[in-house]
């Protein structure tokens, strides 16, 4: 297996500046997408078709550390078993070799079954390019020997990338030096959540006061769908899914038989 | 770019992807699937052009990436990101700086699809009398009519000779019916030309931001070290031992800052101190946190320099040496009750006779180098600080006992002599009724810790323009001219040439000189205490030939008549300016790039001002508050208060013009960074539609103002037919020469036009012109061709300590870092025990300071440029006197009469004009030294309990015209919002995201409230008192609004510098 690339997020030094949000959409051209502020600084409670990453902002307050106030990058963790590319009835996620959970839009047909499956419920339906949409951990910057725009742009050194083993090293020294020095609960995430994600968190607390799942899940219904309706999904979804949660999808999934998207002029 | 493209390229891409992974074959994934969905990279095999981010004053470089066409012409941004060879920012970007895509650009929320900014303003607007819209309309006609306007306004209220008290009448040349507000976002070039056109022009009410931000600086850190600069540099952060932020949340306002500290946290175990009111982005990262009321810092710093005193931290020699701790004050200096010797509670001022040294027989300043004599600096300051002790100190600052002595521990371990400190600050520290003496405050602590002059060390003001040092170089202030000389008043003191270098010359003004030539010997023969201030006849007449060219000579004074010349005791900064505005007294005003309208203080009032305005000149990319101050929407408020006008577009005949800007990478010029490091900017895409450069609008403004002119004979518009003004690329040419215009900033030879190679070389005889002698040396000749030194781009950094000399230029004479003198010990040539590897500079007894005196041996060298004078060594009198610039060459800790504070020599604290206190550690509330303006707005804590401050957010900057009108930035932060704490936000019955109206005499305001624990209520003197926070960055235009908050803070300014109280007054808080 070739080795992996992944960004290491530090929250111990990230000053939540959101560089890496906005680089972010200018280098995959994203538009904003206005809402109100809500009396948090995070003023998108979480990802949409068109931000694929945000900061969030959690307050905690105990006796012994007094008042912290904890940033957190989210976004697509590019898990190492993707549920996402398990489920697409279009087979538009891939993987690529340094371990990218990689979303072709050309195939997608916007049924947000990975958005269900996914245990972070990270890909988000785009209404003008009709498609799901997510983090690409810039492919297309990464395979030109670039970082990803996060990464490049971050001035405190929160976001690095490299080899993923590498990265898990220093990691693990840095947990290490934090726990030693008033971080007493810091930790890793991504090592091992979900048998490993290809974006490895330090955090300076426990996942929970990130608002992190301490212990993800895959959703039950995945392998359902994977092992039976995918492989027949031309015809067996009807019959198999009708009227449930996922009926949205086997609409969408009916409609893409008869609509433009295979001739590609969907606009 | 429409998705067919998309798509059809991302095939293209396939194929050269598939082919690097060939490798990867039997991974059990579907390479060719994988590759087909990779896009191909949009910048690849194009090259960015490198321009400086115009937000903060950190100085970090930007490409800017564009499609052109075959023959490079623009057609469209692809993206701009950060510069990796800039070694401030290393290729990184905040918020702020990685939004510059939009500052053009934005992609279709519906769409997606790239189209212009649709905020940007693409053609000239005009605004008629009365009228409730815009109209479009020619370049020609706006400039024409401007020029007219000019023309008129001048000529009708031009005072060209005035009597003085003597009851003689001398030329004084000035208007005061035309003002100029703005610049510090313009290039240093622009705002030359800008500060050189209005001069021209008589005006004298001329300001920029920095008397809204960092007036201070100047007015505390010049008494104290001799020039008002951050004295080190942004990626010098990363070589000290701890940083005390303090008044600043550099995190958000400076992430490079905060980038560079971290950095000294990671590499060499450097501590972070936050001291703030609020717990903010900085303190959540920071190793220790300390809460403080605000207004309260010279007493949090008060019983700092107590603590350092009573337990011996401080560097001795350093402080005997290279401050003047050892010099003796004159026996009649006293301190008593919060006032100093002299005071006059009738005029609020002093008389500072008193505030001087004891002088020996030979007229040299008496000394105890034991730092034992009564009457020495250092026993007057111990026994001014012995009320400061830590449980006082923590009754007023309201700071927890326990994080106030961790503090004190913390930072003032820096004085041991193989440890520095810095201190980083910005508006928490400047914007208060006492913010010069805040400043002063600090500048004590860090020459008794021995930490200015040293690399880690200094006084970092952390500017919040990206050039509003260069703007402030540029003089766009009214009461200097370019360079930090006082500018000519209307007196006899500065009737003429030879009057006015007298009387700016340091010492010189009881020469018996008669000509400027026995002056000139004066000069040369030397003049005790003046510092390197002596020179300033050669920057005098230096700049007046500049301006003047050949009608400046010897005969006519140099043309020193045509400066214009100020009422000495009449004040034209920012506030008195709209005081004078509000009562009608200013018919024309130029908008340059600010947004008073959101920026002022009580903003109700300033808008209101602008009304009475006959005719207004707005140059911007947007329309923002101040260009649309008479739409309707300007004037709803969410309550209705007696002190505020309601209006409405037929009520206001204000004329304005509206002139589209270019933006910043559409044009180029130079920037200072708040390090001092001047910066080149290349062009990297058109200006958006007819949008233009502000250099090319001056340009053009000016020869038509001139042309208007062409024909007088009139003594009186001489200053302006006179005027040299050539800065066009060529005769007839449609752009301006940015190159030219530098060439006469930075100082040319008259003989043959050739730059002068640095500002030891100016001369006073006619023989240089040079418009801003502190930019000389950057400039040369070189290979047969001009150089702008701020072109440089060289990596290379021999120090080792982030100096890279050879990257851009500053200022002055390219020292990375000022008063570099007392990186080694006094001998000149040992470093601090234990400091070797941040030695700057030191005495080199083998080499000649001058190559043309091969013989005379012994120079400063050094890995920075000395900021010495070269030849002064051990036979030196001097050879101990680090701050060249300063009369008595020592650090100051007792502000003396040669440089004074308005307020007195050692920084006492004094409460806001605003306070729920009673005064605790003296007899005095308030700053004695300053003047009330609008005492029937005061606030009182019986009706206004509650502290408030304002403060600035990462995703925006200054007064939001420049990042609400930018779409990735508004979304992240997209409404004005107040921060409480829990605790009162229970008292008031106020829920998380609920509307809140905020209260104060000023007026009332809208925001949504956010509930945090990251305030807390604070326990002063035994009582509970709250205090609230608010950004001040939102108004009612651009994609992200809400209330400017400056409409609740008052109109009362420092004693020094007159910069509002922004940051501390009292107001109250409900639900709406």
């Amino acid at each position: 297996m070739a080795r992996l690339k992944t960004n290491l997020y530090d929250v111990s030094k990230c000053t939540a500046c959101r560089g890496c949000l906005i680089a972010c959409k200018d280098s995959n051209q994203l538009p904003a997408v206005m809402e109100p502020f809500k009396g948090n600084y995070s003023t998108h409670e979480d990802t949409n078709g068109n931000t694929y990453t945000i900061m969030r902002f959690i307050e905690h307050e105990d006796p012994v550390d007094g008042v912290r106030w904890n940033f957190l990058k989210w976004q697509c963790m590019h898990c190492l078993d993707p549920e996402c590319m398990k489920v697409c009835p279009k087979n538009a996620y891939t993987k690529t070799e340094w371990g990218a959970t990689l979303h072709d839009e050309a195939k997608c047909i916007g049924c947000q079954y990975c958005s269900y499956a996914c245990p972070f419920e990270i890909p988000k339906y785009r209404k003008h390019t009709d498609t799901v949409t997510k983090c690409t951990l810039c492919v297309e910057r990464v395979e030109e020997g670039l970082k990803p725009a996060c990464a490049r742009t971050c001035p405190s050194g929160a976001l690095t990338f490299g080899y993923r083993d590498e990265l898990l090293q220093q990691a693990e020294a840095r947990v290490k030096f934090l726990r030693a020095n008033g971080f007493p609960r810091a930790t890793i995430y991504g090592k091992v959540e979900l048998g490993g994600t290809n974006k490895i968190y330090v955090l300076t607390d426990t996942p929970d006061k990130f608002n992190l799942p301490v212990d993800p899940k895959v959703s039950a219904n995945t392998w359902v769908w994977q092992d039976w309706v995918r492989p027949y999904a031309g015809w067996l979804i009807p019959l198999a899914l009708a009227g449930s949660a996922v009926s949205f999808v086997t609409t969408r999934l009916l409609a893409d038989k008869n609509d433009d998207h295979s001739k590609g002029g969907h606009e | 770019m429409n998705c067919k493209i998309t798509r059809r390229q991302l095939f293209k891409g396939g194929g050269v992807a598939v082919a690097s992974l060939s490798m990867a074959a039997g991974l059990g994934f579907d390479l060719q699937a994988t590759a087909s969905a990779v896009k191909e990279l949009r910048i690849k095999n194009v090259k960015g052009i490198p321009t400086v981010c115009p937000y903060c004053g950190s100085g970090c470089g930007l490409l800017v990436y564009s499609e052109r066409d075959a023959s490079g012409k623009f057609i469209k941004l692809l993206s701009v990101e950060g510069d990796p060879d800039n070694p401030i920012n290393q290729g990184k970007a905040c918020a702020k700086g990685s939004s510059m895509f939009n500052l053009r650009e934005i992609y279709d929320p519906e769409t997606g699809k790239q189209m212009i900014n649709p905020k940007r303003v693409q053609k000239p607007m005009y605004r008629a009398p009365g009228s409730e819209k815009w109209e479009e309309k020619e370049w020609d006609w706006m400039l024409d009519k401007i020029a007219e306007k000019v023309k008129d306004t001048r000529d009708s209220s031009f005072i060209h000779k005035e009597k003085i008290a003597d009851g003689s009448e001398i030329i004084v040349n000035r208007t005061e019916k035309i003002a100029s507000i703005g610049g510090s976002p313009l290039d240093n070039e622009e705002c030359y030309v800008l500060t050189k056109m209005m001069r021209s022009l008589g005006v004298v009410y001329l300001e920029t931001q920095a008397r809204l931000c960092h007036s201070p600086s100047v007015g505390g850190l010049a008494p104290s070290f001799g020039r008002g600069v951050m004295t080190n540099h942004m990626i010098d952060m990363r070589n000290t031992d701890c940083a005390l932020v303090m008044g600043s949340n550099i995190a958000e306002n400076h992430p490079m800052g905060m980038k560079w500290l971290l950095h000294a946290r990671e590499n060499r175990g450097a501590k972070i101190i936050a001291v703030d009111p609020r717990y903010t982005r900085t303190a959540a990262v920071a190793d220790l946190y300390a809460p403080m009321r605000s207004g309260t810092d010279i007493a949090f710093l008060g019983g700092m320099v107590k603590y350092i005193i009573d337990n011996g931290l401080y560097l001795k020699d350093y402080v005997v040496n290279y401050t003047n701790a050892a010099m003796l004050i004159k026996d009649e200096y006293d301190f008593k009750d919060g006032l100093f010797v002299g005071y006059n509670s009738e005029k609020r001022s002093y008389d500072t006779t008193n505030w001087d040294y004891k002088y020996d027989a030979s007229g040299t300043i008496a000394k105890d180098e034991t730092l034992q004599d009564p009457h020495c600096v250092f026993q007057l300051m111990k026994k001014h600080y012995s009320r400061y002790d830590i449980d006082t100190v923590c009754r007023i600052t309201g700071t927890p006992k326990n994080k106030y002595l961790e503090v004190l521990k913390t930072f003032c371990a820096t004085g041991a002599a193989n440890k520095t400190g810095t201190i980083c600050y910005a508006m928490g520290i400047t914007q208060h009724t006492v913010g010069s003496q805040n400043i002063r405050a600090f500048a004590v602590v860090q020459l008794l810790l021995g930490n200015i002059g040293r690399a880690g060390g200094g006084i970092n003001a952390l500017r919040g323009e990206n050039n509003v040092q260069g703007a402030t170089d540029m003089a766009l202030l009214y009461h200097y001219i370019p360079g930090y000389i006082s500018s000519p008043t209307s007196s006899a003191a500065n009737k003429d040439l030879l009057s006015f270098v007298k009387a700016v010359t340091p010492g010189a003004a009881k020469l018996p000189a008669t000509t400027m030539d026995e002056f000139r010997n004066a000069v040369k023969a030397g003049i005790p205490y003046s510092g390197w201030k002596v020179n300033t006849s050669k920057w005098v007449v230096s700049l007046l030939k500049a301006w003047y060219g050949d009608a400046a000579h010897k005969d006519n004074g140099f043309a020193y008549d045509y400066l214009p010349k100020r009422t000495a005791t009449k004040d034209y900064s920012h506030m008195p300016m709209f005081e004078a505005m509000y009562k009608g007294e200013i018919d024309g005003l130029f908008v340059n790039g600010t947004n008073p309208v959101v920026g002022g203080p009580d903003a109700n009032k300033e808008q209101e001002a602008l009304t009475k305005l006959k005719w207004a000149v707005v140059i911007d990319l947007w329309l923002h508050e101040t260009a649309d101050f008479w739409t309707y929407q300007a004037w709803e408020r969410p309550t209705k208060n007696d002190n505020v006008k309601t209006l409405s577009p037929k009520d206001i005949n204000t004329e304005v013009f509206f002139l589209p800007a270019a933006a910043v990478y559409e044009k180029e010029g130079t920037a200072a960074s708040t390090g001092r490091w001047v910066q080149f900017r290349w062009k990297g895409a058109d200006p958006v539609g007819e949008s233009k450069a502000d250099l090319w609008i001056y340009n053009e403004l000016e020869k038509r103002i001139k042309k208007l002119y062409a024909t007088s004979t009139r003594v009186e518009d001489e200053p302006i037919t006179k005027l040299t003004w050539n800065y066009d690329e060529h005769p007839g040419a449609e752009e301006p020469d940015v190159l030219k215009v530098a060439n006469e900033l930075c100082g040319f030879n008259v003989a043959d036009g050739k730059p002068v190679e640095g500002f030891a070389k100016l001369a006073d005889d006619g023989s240089t012109a040079c418009g801003c002698w502190v930019y000389c040396g950057a400039t040369t000749w070189k290979d047969g061709k001009f150089l702008y030194k701020t072109q440089l781009r060289q990596k290379e950094d021999p120090s080792g300590l982030g100096l890279y000399p050879n990257w851009s230029w500053a200022w002055p004479m390219n020292r990375r870092i000022v008063y570099n003198r007392c990186s080694v010990q006094p001998d000149g040539v040992t470093p601090w025990p234990g400091d070797e590897k941040r030695r700057l500079v030191w005495w080199d007894p083998t080499k000649p300071a001058d190559a043309t005196k091969p013989d005379v041996l012994g120079t400063w060298a050094g890995v920075d440029v000395p900021d010495f004078i070269k030849g002064n060594g051990p036979a030196s009198p001097a050879f101990k006197d680090p701050f060249i610039m300063l009369p008595e060459g020592k650090g100051v800790l007792f502000a003396s009469s040669k440089g004074a504070m308005k307020e007195g020599p050692f920084p006492e604290h004094y409460e806001p004009w605003e306070s729920p206190l009673e005064p605790i550690i003296n007899k005095q509330s308030m700053n004695p030294a300053t003047k009330v303006i609008q005492p029937d707005k005061h606030g009182k804590s019986d009706k206004y309990p509650i502290i408030a401050t304002t403060f600035r957010l990462v995703e925006h900057w200054q007064t939001g015209a420049l990042t609400r009108n930018l779409p990735w930035l508004a979304e992240l932060m997209p409404n004005m919002f107040v921060e409480l704490s829990e605790e009162l936000a229970r008292e008031k019955g106020i829920e998380n995201g609920q509307n809140t109206i905020i209260s104060t005499p000023r007026g009332d305001i809208e925001a949504i409230a956010c509930v945090t624990k990251r305030w807390k209520p604070f326990i002063l003197d035994g009582r509970t008192v709250h205090q609230i926070g608010m950004p001040w960055q939102f108004g009612f235009k651009g994609y992200a609004t809400g209330d400017p908050a400056n409409r609740l803070t008052p109109i009362v300014g420092d004693a020094n510098t007159m910069i509002p109280e922004y940051k501390a007054w009292l107001c109250d808080i409900r639900r709406a």
